[in-house]
């Protein structure tokens, strides 16, 4: 099993939500977050004052997914979420020991 | 008595009052939202303390039948408690004299030394101890205010008799504020991290509702000062609004050009600007002159704001450039753009030379220097006993938990308490706890 993460565009989420759901993932979580990467915030101003915003708000899509299916599904978010300009996010997976269903108990593959 | 001109002044003081709540929000918005609940609670606590000691003492301090020797200093203590109000009000000639029973100027002038101190709380933002300042407004407005307002505002003040023109307090109000929020200012010093930290306004909604409930109530703050339903309260009134557009427009035009942007914080700002320069001079320009007063303000108050960089000097939220500042332009601007056929004496630009403009600046220092020193010295004073300033633990958690128990915001589903809280638990008295 793997967990596949994106930090991506806050507008995006509605596509990356339908791209998902087309493509069979059952659940998703979904947190705001912020941070930044290589574009590094942007400047506000006040009273004449210049603040750099360095952490930008985002969203955090976090989907558990069978070994088979982690390729296909980093590839689904990245393609919904491409505007093309600086800021798109990224998209990754990491390896995932266990998983528990907690209303049955049922374990690993079972559970997604 | 004169039932419209009663009806007007008891309207226009409760006008005057709801500038306060507006300027909670105004400064509110523009603090971090760890310490919105404590800014608010500072202009609250202004109507709570003055109020009470206007009543026993500031009244007649002001306003009382001048004592002291008679030097224009402070009035007598004949009017303590509010006694003796069946009589005119010291000085007052003339037929609006009589038209409005005494006890209703007092309410008027009542919210005029609620608002003022409040606009100190701006410069000291953010890192003041609830109990110091409570003590600091006490004293101030005892000594400061009254005497100023004796001064200026009361036919037997010494500025007043020598000829300074004030329609409704940019000596008192805004100069006397201003002054005293840049001295305890420098007494308290700057807020951890200031200026490299980031400290952005939280919530400009909020300063932008209470930039319009101070233009709202300042119909009340300017046109009341007419003292009467007539022509002249009209004037103060369109002069009022007028120099308050001029001064926004200006504000962004100098944003537009210097950073490239127009801000919603710029347009609130510049509107108080002109708000404070037009106080001065209300009911004794005409409404060309208004226009000019409002650009003057607006462009010279948003290149003041930034001066404090170049000082070192934490005002936080810019009681300085806009206040003393805007009430140094206003209560010059008198002497230049004042005219008789408005009401007062006339200015530069009306033939009346430089007699009236020597007399604004008299008022003007005057009211710098008295101010400035005296609040320095009741602010080092409360430093030295009961302390000024948070320790910098409480700073930096933030003014509303560490001096309130409170916050404004539950930013968190889990932090409000209820089945899901992580803190409900372990901080909220147990069921049998309330009971016995």
């Amino acid at each position: 099993m793997r967990l596949v993460t994106a930090v991506l565009k806050p507008f995006k989420l509605d596509d990356v939500k339908a791209a998902l759901e087309s493509f069979g993932v059952a659940g998703m979580t979904v947190s705001e977050v912020q941070g930044h990467g290589r574009q590094r915030g942007h400047t506000e101003v006040y009273r004449g004052a210049e603040y750099t915003v360095s952490f930008v708000p985002k969203v955090k899509v976090e989907v558990l997914v069978d070994d088979a299916d982690a390729p296909d599904v980093v590839g689904v978010i990245a393609k919904a979420a491409q505007t093309g300009s600086i800021g798109d996010g990224k998209v990754w997976s990491t390896p995932v020991d266990d998983v528990v269903r907690v209303r049955t108990g049922e374990r690993g593959v079972e559970a997604l | 008595m004169d039932t419209g001109n009663t009806a007007w002044l008891l309207a226009s003081s409760a006008l005057v009052l709801l500038m306060t709540p507006g300027l909670a929000f105004f400064y509110g918005g523009m603090v971090r939202g760890k310490n919105v609940l404590t800014m608010l609670m500072q202009n609250f606590i202004c109507i709570g303390i003055v109020s009470v000691v206007w009543v026993l003492v500031g009244y007649t301090l002001a306003f009382g039948r001048d004592g002291f020797g008679g030097h224009g200093i402070a009035g007598n203590f004949h009017q303590f408690g509010l006694a003796h109000m069946q009589e005119a009000v010291a000085g007052y000639a003339g037929p609006l004299a009589q038209s409005i029973p005494p006890v209703v100027f007092v309410a008027f002038q009542l919210m005029f030394a609620v608002i003022t101190p409040a606009l100190i709380t701006g410069s000291i933002a953010d890192r003041t101890k609830f109990g110091a300042f409570c003590v600091f407004v006490t004293l101030w407005s005892v000594l400061v205010y009254s005497l100023v307002a004796h001064w200026v505002f009361s036919p037997e003040g010494w500025l007043f008799k020598r000829g300074a023109e004030d329609f409704a307090g940019g000596t008192v109000v805004h100069i006397n504020a201003g002054i005293a929020g840049l001295a305890l200012a420098a007494v308290i010093g700057k807020r951890v991290g200031w200026p490299k930290e980031q400290m952005k306004p939280h919530n400009l909604p909020f300063t932008l509702l209470g930039a319009g409930l101070l233009w709202f109530g300042w119909f009340g703050f300017n046109a009341g000062s007419a003292l009467g339903a007539n022509q002249l309260a009209g004037y103060a009134f369109v002069n009022t609004n007028t120099a308050t557009a001029a001064a926004m427009l200006a504000w962004l035009v100098v944003e537009k050009l210097r950073d490239g942007h127009a801000t919603t914080l710029g347009a609130a700002s510049g509107a108080v600007a002109g708000l404070v320069a037009i106080t001065p001079a209300a009911g004794f320009v005409s409404p060309l002159g208004s226009i000019a007063i409002g650009i003057i303000a607006g462009v010279g108050c948003s290149l003041a704001v930034t001066l404090k960089f170049k000082f070192g000097l934490d005002d936080s939220l810019d009681v300085v450039g806009v206040h003393l500042v805007g009430g140094i332009l206003g209560s010059l601007a008198v002497g230049l753009f004042g005219t008789k056929t408005i009401a007062g004496l006339d200015g530069v630009f009306y033939g009346g030379g430089w007699h009236l403009f020597k007399e604004q600046a008299i008022a003007v220092g005057a009211v710098i220097v008295f101010s400035g020193v005296m609040s320095l010295i009741l602010g080092k004073l409360i430093d030295l006993t009961i302390g000024l300033r948070v320790s910098t633990e409480d700073e930096i958690t933030g003014l509303d938990q560490t001096i309130h128990a409170e916050s404004a915001y539950e930013t968190a589903a889990f932090a409000g308490g209820g089945a899901g809280s992580l803190t409900n638990q372990r901080t909220a008295p147990s069921a049998s706890t309330v009971v016995t």
